[in-house]
């Protein structure tokens, strides 16, 4: 026999009292860790914070100017890596999905997904900072742009995947070229998801220090130089969490909102781009 | 004068452009071949780079290295076993934390509020959960949850360290549950209404429908997102590496400090002058590697037999 209807609605009732419970206990954790980091960060954050290096302990001032311009720069030169690469394995995916090449590298673009970025740091490390003997921020680049590759070529795989292919039939019955096919209509029609993922492998790559941590190591100097040792944010934050002085906690709080801050509207840019053109990722 | 009257030369142009546009064509070809060549060899570079460099510690430890338990590098002994124990055992009291978690969120936003402000609201909550670098999750877990574990453990009678593997597991939890949650939602929404319609109008309640239709459609598609923020978990660095202590020993209790392979990567990577000690923090790494990319890889699997029926 089933228990009577009441029992029975009852016990959903409670079910569903739970599972809600449960769904929105989550957003305590974020609001908790946001407002912290806001309310210690935030008083850290004026113009001079902004321009000028760290400070020795004890002296007041110093700020995070090397490591910002530093994540600038690893980032930049990552991005520039990894899109054409990314693009271009992300349209050859979408393009020719039954070829053996597609399937191994769409194999390898899950394994290159799933390795630990402190994985990509170790090799990066016998790869480009051995050999030369010195740490430097191209090796850091290098370590970015391996984990934004899998993020763009999936994104943009998705985003062609998902166009009519009528638009290519159109193009292509008309005389275009397949080159000037792809570059010229179907990459343009899907722009907005390809721009999307790569805003959000930016958001991704911005707060990693595993694979920064023996490639670009840190520098507490303003340097410019892709082939020496270069700051970057995430780093800034381990090295002065880590360290037993007050000044250099405020200063990583002051990083931290400064970073979250960077992540934060990222993302935002991606939601809105995926948004206004009704792409899913 | 000559090119417009004279029909040879305009063809002989036509030509011309034809033939460089087709090679153009060949170049644009070969370069998207080049692109996903160049993705498949970074892996097997990857992969190489970790056997060969990882071949000095095979040699002098062998198979035992795994089970060793004893890390001492001064007196050259490596044995990964406490790392592997650590690195299990944050993984899944993390995982048995999330699970509740990711499950009622994918139930909530699959089934009970798919649309709507408040669903938006939620979903994007989960993804900003996954977008917070793990950095941030580590410094805050220093000096926020270090503090309130250890006044916990001092109420409990346990030897108050407040980092641990217990503090490690906490913040690991949290940062997975997205990666569960997300693909639970997808999976959850793709259970087809005529089941869910028939359930019902046999005069099931939700719950039931929920219990006996959605979750054994569901079943193999949300193992795989537990697969997915278990691989996740154990390659999770810098959160852990900051919270659980990093010492060499065998943990003795789920309170106590421990390591896990990635985090002695972390810790130790920089100071490893002699070649053995390099060597055994290679192979670590590409114990790492391996496990979880097998891990990632049979998610991956379940996924696309579950989004493809």
């Amino acid at each position: 026999m089933e228990p009577r209807i009441g029992t029975r609605n009852t016990k959903s009732m409670i079910f569903k009292g739970i599972i809600i419970f449960f769904a929105f206990l989550i957003a305590l954790p974020l609001l908790i860790i946001l407002l912290y980091i806001v309310k210690q960060g935030i008083t850290q954050v004026n113009w001079s914070f902004l321009t000028h290096v760290p400070a020795p302990v004890g002296e007041k001032g110093g700020g995070i100017a090397n490591a910002l311009l530093g994540s600038f720069i690893m980032v930049m030169v990552a991005t520039v890596g990894a899109i054409p690469v990314g693009i271009a394995a992300g349209i050859y995916l979408s393009e020719n999905p039954n070829t053996k090449l597609a399937y191994y590298a769409g194999l390898c673009v899950d394994v290159l997904q799933a390795v630990p970025s402190i994985v990509v740091g170790i090799v990066i490390y016998t790869w480009l900072v051995k050999p030369f003997s010195s740490f430097s921020a191209i090796s850091g680049s290098v370590a970015l742009a391996l984990m934004m590759m899998p993020i763009v070529i999936r994104s943009t795989e998705q985003t062609l995947l998902l166009l009519p292919p009528s638009l290519k039939e159109a193009a292509l019955s008309l005389g275009v070229p397949y080159h000037r096919v792809m570059l010229k209509v179907i990459v343009p029609c899907g722009f907005a998801g390809i721009l999307s993922g790569i805003t959000l492998s930016i958001a991704r790559v911005i707060g990693e220090t595993a694979p920064l941590l023996f490639t670009a190591l840190g520098n507490s100097f303003l340097s410019t130089s892709l082939f020496k040792p270069m700051e970057s944010l995430p780093h800034v934050i381990f090295t002065y969490a880590t360290s037993p002085y007050d000044d250099w906690h405020d200063l990583a709080w002051g990083a931290s909102f400064i970073l979250l801050l960077f992540v934060l509207t990222l993302n935002i840019v991606t939601k809105l781009l995926t948004r206004k053109w009704k792409i899913q990722l | 004068m000559l090119s417009v009257t004279n029909p040879k030369f305009v063809e002989n142009k036509r030509l011309q452009l034809s033939n460089s546009q087709l090679k153009w064509e060949t170049v644009f070809k070969r370069l998207l071949i080049a692109a996903g060549t160049l993705v498949v060899l970074i892996i097997i570079g990857i992969l190489i780079t970790l056997i060969k460099e990882s071949v000095p510690s095979i040699k002098a430890s062998g198979f035992g290295f795994l089970w060793g338990k004893v890390w001492d590098p001064v007196q050259n002994i490596y044995g990964a076993y406490p790392f592997l124990i650590g690195t299990l055992l944050t993984s899944f009291i993390a995982l048995t934390i999330s699970i509740p978690f990711s499950y009622s969120i994918a139930i909530y936003l699959g089934e009970y509020n798919p649309k709507g402000w408040l669903s938006d609201l939620l979903k994007n909550t989960v993804e900003l959960i996954a977008a917070v670098p793990s950095i941030i999750y580590g410094f805050w877990g220093i000096f926020v949850l270090v503090p309130l574990v250890r006044d916990w453990e001092i109420k409990l009678h346990i030897l108050p360290y407040g980092i641990g593997i217990f503090t490690a597991s906490i913040v690991l939890a949290v940062m997975i549950i997205p990666y569960g949650a997300s693909l639970g939602i997808t999976l959850i929404r793709m259970t087809p209404s005529p089941l869910k319609e028939a359930a019902y109008a046999l005069g099931a309640t939700r719950y039931e429908v929920i219990r006996k239709v959605i979750m054994p459609y569901t079943r193999s598609g949300l193992f795989a997102g537990v697969l997915l923020s278990l691989g996740r978990a154990l390659g999770e660095t810098m959160a852990v590496t900051m919270l659980i202590g990093n010492t060499t020993t065998l943990p003795t209790s789920i309170f106590a400090p421990g390591n896990t392979m990635a985090s002695v990567i972390a810790n130790e990577f920089a100071e490893a002058d002699h070649p053995q000690y390099f060597s055994a923090l290679i192979e670590l790494g590409l114990v790492l590697f391996l496990v979880t990319v097998v891990i990632n890889l049979i998610g991956k699997r379940i996924i696309t037999k579950a989004t493809h029926r």
